[in-house]
C-alpha cells in the first residue's frame, strides 16, 4: 500500500505531460474581468512559495498563513503580510476555514489560492468564498462536488461520453447487490471505498471465491480510514494495468486524451487548472476515465517546463477574468520533464515518513533547465504535522533520457543530514534500464524490488567506508587548524613519528554492517589503508570545499574519485553518484559528563533541613528522576528524585515540617529482583 | 627532468642571493660509486633503525597486549594520538631506550615521552606502557621520565602524565628509589615547575599504587578512568596484610571514589577515549596563549633547494673520510640559504645564519678538527647570536682540537676553552646532532649532553666516545709496549695484538648509537632525512620558553 503512494508519483511523473495538454481547454474565460492586487495563499512549504513568486512576478502582494509549527517558514519569510492561523495541527490551522477567511478580510485580498491538498478541494471552503465576495482561485463549487464523488464522476464522464471502466458506483450496498454487481462486472474485480484514496481501503478479487474475504477486508479499513465504508466495484484490468508513457504515446492517442479530458471538463462547466486521469492500456492504447483533480496538481512544474508556460500566471488571469493567454494550437510540447518528490522517508522501511530537523541541507542549484520548489532550508524542521515533502526537483532535457541522467546528476548533489531521505532510492529509480526504457506501471515498485533495494556492492562500501575514514581524519585535522591557532613553529604536520608510522584504526558502521579501516600515514596527504583486512591501498587525499559542502577527492591505487563529505555529529555522510552513505563513528555521546548516578534503593536528605513535602505515597511506582520529597535548608529548596525506576517500599516516620538530618532515608523503594 | 626543475629552482634561488642570503650546496654525482656506496651503507643503517624502532613500538609481549586491549585499554601510541591534534607531528623521545639493558627486553623502558601539540600548544606527555612489565619504573624508566620532565621545564612544556603503573620495579629498587635522581624526583619535578606555572595534568588509565599515586595527587587537574583507573597508597593485598580490611581494587582507590568522596581527582571519565578528550579539554583551558615567548608565522617557507634524501650518498659511513658539511646544511635550512660567517678564516668549523621553517638559526658544523681560529670564531659566533637571541643548531662530526706542539704554543688548551666557556653559558635553545663521529673534547666544544643542550639527537652512522678505538688503542698498547719494555719482557705482534683487539671492540661496541640511546645519552636517534623536521619540532618546543638571557664566563685571552 505504500508502494501505491509511491507508485502514483512515478506514473504522474511519466503521465503528466499528456494529461496536462488538456489544461488550456479547461481555462475558460467566461468570468466577468476583477483586478486581483492582493492574494492570500491558503497553504505552506513549497507551493505556497511557488504561488507568491508568480504573483510577485505580476506585481500581486502576498499574503501568507501560517500556524505555530511554521513561525520562521520560508513561505512566511516571502509573503509582503503573514499572519498565524492557529496551531501546528492542519485540523486547526491550515483547514480552519473560518479563520482562513478572516485574514482574508482583514488583509483585504481579493482572492485566495488554494495550492493543492488542504482545502483547494474543499466544497464548502470553496462556497463560503464565494458568499464572502472572495475569489476562490479554481473551478466552481459544483465541479469541485461533482468531481470529489467517485461515483457521481464516474456517472457524468459516462453520459458525456467519455470513456470509463466497467463497474457499479451506485448507493445500494447491500452484500447481495455488491455480490451480484461483481458477478455482472466479471473477475477480477477491484473493490474501492467510495471515499476512499491512498490505496486505502482498496482490494483486489481475482476469483469470485474471494470476493466476500475481500469486500469484508476493503470495508473495515475503509470504517477505520474515512468512517465509511460504501464501496464501488471496478473491472479490474490485470495486463493493461501499466500506464504507459510518453515515447510510445502516438499524436493520435495525445489527441484523443486530450479531447476526452475536454469534454470531461466541460461536463462540470469546469474554469481553471485540473487534471483528468485516465488509465491507459499498454498495448491498445484504450484509456479509461479514472478521476479529476480539481486543482493545479503537485507536478504542473512538468507541464510548464515542456510548454513554456506558467500555469499559476494562467490561473491568476482566468481567475481575474482574463482571457487565456495561449490557445490549444499555440501550445508547443517541446522536450521531455522530469519532477522527483524529494522526501524525508524511508524507502527501505516502506516509505515510512520522517519527521526532525534538517540538520544540512544543500539542494542543487536552480538553472534555466532545473526547477528546485521548495519551501525549508537548512536547520528547518521537516514537521510532523504535515506532508513530508522537502523538494520538487524538476529537470528538463530534449528527450527523455537527456532529462533523467540531467536528473541523476542533479539529485547526486542533494547533501541532507538530520533525516532520512528518497534521494537515494529516486538515483536507483532514474537510472534503472526499465524506467529508462520507460516500462513503468503500476506496479514497477515491487516488480523491481531486488534491484531497487538492492545492497551496494562490497567493492563499493569498502571505497566509501575509505573516504569515510579518510574524511574524517581531515576533516578533524582541518577543524584543529582552523579553529586553533596553533603556536610554535609551523613544520607543516603530516602526522610525522621518528622512525615509524602512525597507523589508526577506525571503526565505522556502514548500513548497520561494522567495518574498519586501518590508516597508515605515509606524509601529509598521503596513506596507506586497508578496509576490513583487504587489500593494501594506495591513497592520496585533499579536502576543497565551499558553501555548498566539502569535497573529498582521492586517488586510490591510480584511480580519482571526488565525493561530497558532511560530518554531522557522530555520522560522515558521503555523497556519491548513488547519493548519501551514512557512516558512524562509535564514538559514544560524552556530553552530560561522565558518572551515572549510583542507584540506590533509599532516597535520603542530602542536607540537614526541615522536611517539606513527600511526593509520593507507599506502592506507587515511580521512576528514575521522579521527585520523591523536598527538604528546606537555608531557604533553599532540594528536590529529591528517584535514582531508578521501581516501587516505594515504605516512608520514614517523618511529616512536613519535621527537622531530617544530613542522610537521613526519606522514601525506600522495594530492592531490584 | 628532475634535475631540470632543480636547475631551474636554484636560478630563481640565484636571483634572490643578492637581496637575502647565498644559496649553498650542490647536485651530488649519485652515479659516483662513492655516491652509492654511502647510499647503501646509510640505507642499511636506517632500515636497522626502522627495524628496531618496529620491534620496539609494539609494546610488551602479544600476550600482554592482547589482555590489555581486552580490558578495553587503548594501548600506548594509541593513547598519544588520540590526544594530540588529528594529523599533528608528534616528538617522540628516546624510543630506543633501555635496549639491551636488562634481562628480558623492556621496550621502549616501558614508557614513551613526547613532545605533540594539544589545540596547538606543545606539550610534553610522558605516558607508562603497561604491557612492559605492568609499566614499573626500571632505571632507565625513571631517567627517560625525569629527562621528559627536565625538557618540559626548560621549554615551559604543559606536562600530561598518562599514568598506568605499577610503581617501581621492585628487584631494582636500590636503583629507582633511594637516590637523588630517582623516582622521588618525579614529584619534586611536578611540584615545582607547577609552581613556575608550567601546568600539571594527569590521566589515571590505570594503577597508580604507592609512590605513584603522588603523580595524580600533585598534578593541578587529574582525570581518572572508570573502573580502569586506581589510585592508592596501598593496593587491597596490602591492606588486607596491614589491617585485615578486605575491599576490591575500585572500591579501595577507583573513580567514583576519588570523584565523590576523596576529590583526588577532578574528572570521571567512562573510559581512555573519554579521558583523552577530558585531557585535550583541560589543556584547551590553561589559556597557555598569554606567556608565549614567541610567535612564529613565517607566510611562506622554503623547502630547502637539494634533496635531504641525497644526504645518504654525501655522508660517509666511515667517518674518517671528510664531506663538506654546508652540503648538509643546504638540505636543512629554508631555501637552502646560508649567510656564513668568516668563511676564510678557522675554516674547520663551519658557521652561520640560515633559518628553519621561517625560524633565525645559527648553524656551527665541523668541516674537520678545530683549530685554535676555529674555536675562537666558534666562541664569538656563539656570543653574537645570544646578543641577537638566535637558537644554536650544531652539526657535530668531531674528532677533537688539533693537538700536538704547534697547537698546544698557538694555545689550543686557552681558545678551546673560549668555545667551551661560549656554549656553557649560552642559555638559548641549543640543539645538537651528531651527524658523525663525537670524540674527545670536540664533544664538549660542539655542544655535547653535558651542555645542557635542549635536545640532542644521533644519526645512526654515529659514533661517540673519549676518543676513537684505534687511537684508544695506539695509547694502550704503546703504554703495555713501554712498560714490558721498561720489564726486559719482549713485545710480539701478538701482545700488541691481544691489547688492540679487546680495546677496539669495547670503543666499537660502547661508541654505537645504540648503546648510547639505550642509555639515553641523547634524545633519540633520527633517520638523516628527518633530521629538519625533528630540528623544526625541537625548535618549536624549546622557543615555547623565553629567550634566557646569556652571562659569559671569563675568556682566557
Amino acid at each position: 500500500m505504500l508502494y501505491l503512494k509511491q507508485l502514483n508519483r512515478i506514473c504522474e511523473l511519466n503521465l503528466r505531460h499528456s494529461r496536462r495538454l488538456s489544461h488550456a481547454h479547461q481555462l475558460k474565460a467566461d468570468v466577468k474581468h476583477r483586478q486581483i492586487d492582493k492574494v492570500l495563499i491558503a497553504n505552506r512549504g513549497e507551493i505556497a512559495c511557488r504561488v507568491m513568486r508568480t504573483a510577485k512576478k505580476l506585481g500581486i502582494r502576498t499574503v501568507a498563513v501560517y500556524s505555530d509549527a511554521d513561525k520562521n517558514a520560508v513561505h512566511v519569510e516571502m509573503a509582503d503580510e503573514a499572519f498565524n492561523i492557529g496551531p501546528a495541527p492542519a485540523t486547526q490551522s491550515y483547514l480552519n476555514k473560518s479563520k482562513i477567511l478572516d485574514v482574508a478580510k482583514k488583509s483585504n485580498s481579493q482572492a485566495i489560492h488554494p495550492g493543492y491538498g488542504f482545502l483547494s478541494e474543499n466544497v464548502e471552503f470553496c462556497e463560503q468564498c464565494t458568499s464572502e465576495d472572495i475569489i476562490f482561485i479554481g473551478p466552481p463549487t459544483s465541479a469541485i462536488r461533482d468531481m470529489g464523488i467517485k461515483s457521481t464522476s464516474k456517472a457524468i464522464m459516462s453520459s458525456a461520453g467519455v470513456p470509463i471502466v466497467k463497474g457499479y458506483h451506485g448507493e445500494e450496498q447491500s452484500i447481495e447487490k455488491l455480490q451480484a454487481e461483481a458477478q455482472r462486472i466479471g473477475f477480477p474485480i477491484m473493490i474501492k471505498a467510495v471515499r476512499g484514496g491512498g490505496g486505502k481501503g482498496m482490494r483486489i478479487a481475482m476469483t469470485q471465491s474471494e470476493f466476500l474475504q475481500q469486500l469484508e477486508s476493503a470495508k473495515r479499513e475503509s470504517l477505520k480510514s474515512f468512517g465509511d465504508d460504501n464501496m464501488l466495484l471496478e473491472q479490474y484490468i490485470t495486463d493493461p494495468r501499466h500506464v504507459e508513457v510518453q515515447p510510445g504515446l502516438s499524436e493520435e492517442t495525445r489527441q484523443a486524451l486530450g479531447e476526452a479530458a475536454v469534454r470531461a471538463a466541460r461536463a462540470v462547466g469546469y474554469v481553471g487548472a485540473g487534471t483528468v486521469e485516465f488509465i491507459l492500456h499498454r498495448v491498445t492504447h484504450d484509456f479509461h476515465f479514472m478521476e479529476m483533480n480539481t486543482r493545479l496538481q503537485v507536478e504542473h512544474p512538468i507541464t510548464e517546463m515542456i510548454t513554456g508556460t506558467d500555469l499559476v500566471e494562467w490561473q491568476l488571469r482566468v481567475a481575474a477574468g482574463e482571457p487565456l493567454p495561449l490557445s490549444q494550437e499555440q501550445i508547443v510540447r517541446r522536450g521531455h520533464a522530469v519532477e522527483c518528490r524529494v522526501y524525508a522517508e524511508e524507502p527501505g522501511a516502506g516509505f515510512l515518513p520522517r519527521a526532525g530537523t534538517l540538520h544540512r541541507l544543500v539542494q542543487p542549484q536552480p538553472e534555466e533547465h532545473v526547477r528546485v520548489e521548495t519551501g525549508v532550508r537548512e536547520s528547518q524542521e521537516v514537521s510532523v504535522h504535515y506532508d513530508p515533502m522537502i523538494a520538487k526537483l524538476v529537470v528538463w532535457g530534449r528527450d527523455r533520457n537527456e532529462a533523467l541522467a540531467k536528473t541523476r546528476a542533479k539529485l547526486s548533489e542533494y547533501q541532507v543530514a538530520g533525516l532520512e531521505t528518497n534521494v537515494n532510492f529516486l538515483l536507483r529509480l532514474s537510472g534503472n534500464p526499465a524506467f529508462v526504457a520507460g516500462d513503468v506501471h503500476t506496479a514497477f515498485i515491487p516488480q523491481h524490488e531486488e534491484a531497487l533495494f538492492q545492497r551496494p556492492s562490497a567493492a563499493r562500501q569498502s571505497a566509501r567506508a575509505l573516504s569515510a575514514a579518510i574524511g574524517h581524519l581531515l576533516m578533524t585535522q582541518k577543524n584543529n587548524t582552523a579553529n586553533k591557532s596553533s603556536k610554535g613553529i609551523d613544520v607543516g604536520p603530516s602526522a610525522w613519528r621518528p622512525n615509524y608510522q602512525l597507523k589508526k584504526t577506525i571503526s565505522l558502521k556502514l548500513d548497520d554492517k561494522e567495518m574498519k579501516v586501518t590508516v597508515e600515514y605515509i606524509k601529509l596527504n598521503e596513506y596507506r589503508v586497508q578496509v576490513d583486512g583487504g587489500a593494501w591501498q594506495q591513497v592520496e587525499a585533499s579536502l576543497s570545499g565551499d558553501a555548498r559542502g566539502v569535497r573529498l577527492t582521492t586517488t586510490v591505487d591510480g584511480e580519482r574519485r571526488t565525493v561530497g563529505l558532511l560530518a554531522h555529529q557522530n555520522q560522515i555522510h558521503v555523497y556519491d553518484e548513488d547519493g548519501q552513505t551514512v557512516a558512524e563513528l562509535p564514538q559514544a555521546d560524552f556530553r552530560g559528563g561522565g558518572a551515572e548516578v549510583a542507584s540506590t534503593n533509599s532516597a535520603s536528605s542530602p542536607t540537614p533541613g526541615v522536611l517539606e513535602r513527600i511526593l509520593v505515597s507507599q506502592g506507587d511506582k515511580v521512576v528514575k528522576g521522579q521527585p520523591l520529597f523536598v527538604v528546606i535548608a537555608m531557604k533553599m529548596e532540594y528536590v529529591v528524585r528517584s535514582t531508578r525506576d521501581g516501587v516505594v517500599a515504605s516512608l520514614a516516620a517523618v511529616k512536613p515540617g519535621d527537622a531530617v538530618g544530613k542522610g537521613a532515608e526519606v522514601v525506600l523503594l522495594e530492592p531490584e529482583n | 627532468m628532475l634535475r631540470l626543475f632543480r636547475g631551474a629552482q636554484r636560478l630563481s634561488g640565484q636571483c634572490r642571493r643578492y637581496s637575502q642570503a647565498t644559496i649553498i650546496g650542490s647536485e651530488p654525482d649519485r652515479n659516483d660509486p662513492t655516491f652509492q656506496e654511502n647510499k647503501a651503507k646509510m640505507d642499511e643503517l636506517v632500515d636497522e633503525l626502522r627495524q628496531k624502532t618496529s620491534d620496539v613500538i609494539h609494546g610488551g609481549s602479544e600476550d600482554a597486549v592482547r589482555r590489555h586491549t581486552a580490558r578495553g585499554k587503548l594501548l600506548v601510541r594509541d593513547r598519544i594520538s588520540r590526544l594530540v591534534d588529528e594529523g599533528s607531528d608528534v616528538l617522540e623521545l628516546s624510543t630506543l631506550a633501555a635496549t639491551d639493558l636488562y634481562k628480558g627486553q623492556v621496550p621502549g623502558a616501558g614508557i614513551v615521552t613526547a613532545v605533540g601539540k594539544v589545540h596547538g600548544q606543545d606539550c610534553m606527555i610522558v605516558a607508562n606502557d603497561s604491557t612492559v612489565k605492568g609499566g614499573t619504573y626500571f632505571p632507565m624508566t625513571i631517567k627517560k621520565h625525569l629527562r621528559a620532565q627536565a625538557i618540559a621545564q626548560e621549554c615551559r612544556l604543559p606536562c600530561v602524565y598518562l599514568v598506568d603503573s605499577g610503581g617501581a620495579h621492585l628487584p631494582d629498587q636500590a636503583d629507582v628509589f633511594p637516590d637523588r635522581e630517582h623516582f622521588g624526583r618525579i614529584f619534586y619535578n611536578q611540584a615545582n615547575m607547577s609552581a613556575e606555572g608550567i601546568p600539571q595534568i594527569s590521566v589515571v588509565m590505570g594503577s597508580c599504587t604507592a609512590g605513584g599515586a603522588y603523580i595524580p595527587s600533585m598534578s593541578d587537574e587529574s582525570i581518572i578512568v572508570k573502573n580502569q583507573g586506581t589510585i592508592f597508597l596501598a593496593g587491597p593485598p596490602l591492606v588486607k596484610a596491614a589491617t585485615g580490611e578486605v575491599v576490591s581494587a575500585e572500591e579501595l582507590g577507583g573513580a567514583d571514589l576519588h570523584c565523590r568522596q576523596s576529590g583526588v581527582t577532578d574528572h570521571y571519565a567512562q573510559n581512555d577515549e573519554h579521558a583523552l578528550l577530558l585531557a585535550r579539554n583541560v589543556v584547551a583551558n590553561l589559556n597557555c596563549n598569554s606567556d608565549r615567548a614567541v610567535q612564529i608565522r613565517a607566510p611562506q617557507v622554503d623547502e630547502p633547494i637539494y634533496d635531504i634524501e641525497d644526504i645518504h650518498g654525501i655522508v660517509n659511513a666511515n667517518l674518517q673520510r671528510p664531506y663538506d658539511v654546508r652540503e648538509l646544511v643546504a638540505r636543512i635550512v629554508d631555501g637552502s640559504r646560508f649567510h656564513e660567517f668568516k668563511e676564510l678564516y678557522g675554516d674547520t668549523l663551519v658557521c652561520g645564519f640560515a633559518s628553519i621553517y621561517g625560524h633565525p638559526v645559527g648553524v656551527i658544523g665541523n668541516n674537520g678538527v678545530l683549530l685554535s681560529e676555529s674555536a675562537l670564531k666558534g666562541a664569538h659566533f656563539i656570543q653574537l647570536c645570544a646578543a641577537r637571541k638566535i637558537p644554536l643548531l650544531f652539526l657535530q662530526n668531531i674528532n677533537g682540537f688539533n693537538v700536538g706542539r704547534e697547537a698546544e704554543a698557538g694555545g689550543i688548551a686557552k681558545n678551546g676553552a673560549k668555545m667551551v666557556t661560549a656554549v656553557s653559558c649560552f642559555k638559548g635553545p641549543k640543539i645538537t646532532v651528531l651527524v658523525g663521529g663525537s670524540f674527545g673534547a670536540g664533544n664538549y666544544g660542539m655542544c655535547g649532553r653535558a651542555y645542557s643542550p635542549s635536545f640532542l639527537y644521533m644519526w645512526p652512522n654515529a659514533r661517540i666516545s673519549v676518543m676513537g678505538g684505534p687511537q684508544a688503542a695506539t695509547v694502550l698498547s704503546l703504554v703495555s709496549k713501554g712498560k714490558a719494555e721498561r720489564e726486559g719482557k719482549p713485545w710480539t705482534d701478538e701482545d700488541e695484538r691481544k691489547v688492540r683487539a679487546p680495546l677496539e671492540e669495547k670503543f666499537e661496541k660502547e661508541g654505537r648509537p645504540y648503546y648510547s640511546t639505550a642509555r639515553i645519552w641523547d634524545d633519540g636517534i633520527l633517520a638523516p632525512k628527518d633530521t629538519r623536521k625533528v630540528i623544526g619540532l625541537s625548535l618549536s618546543a624549546a622557543l615555547n620558553a623565553p629567550f634566557k638571557e646569556s652571562k659569559f664566563g671569563i675568556f682566557r685571552m
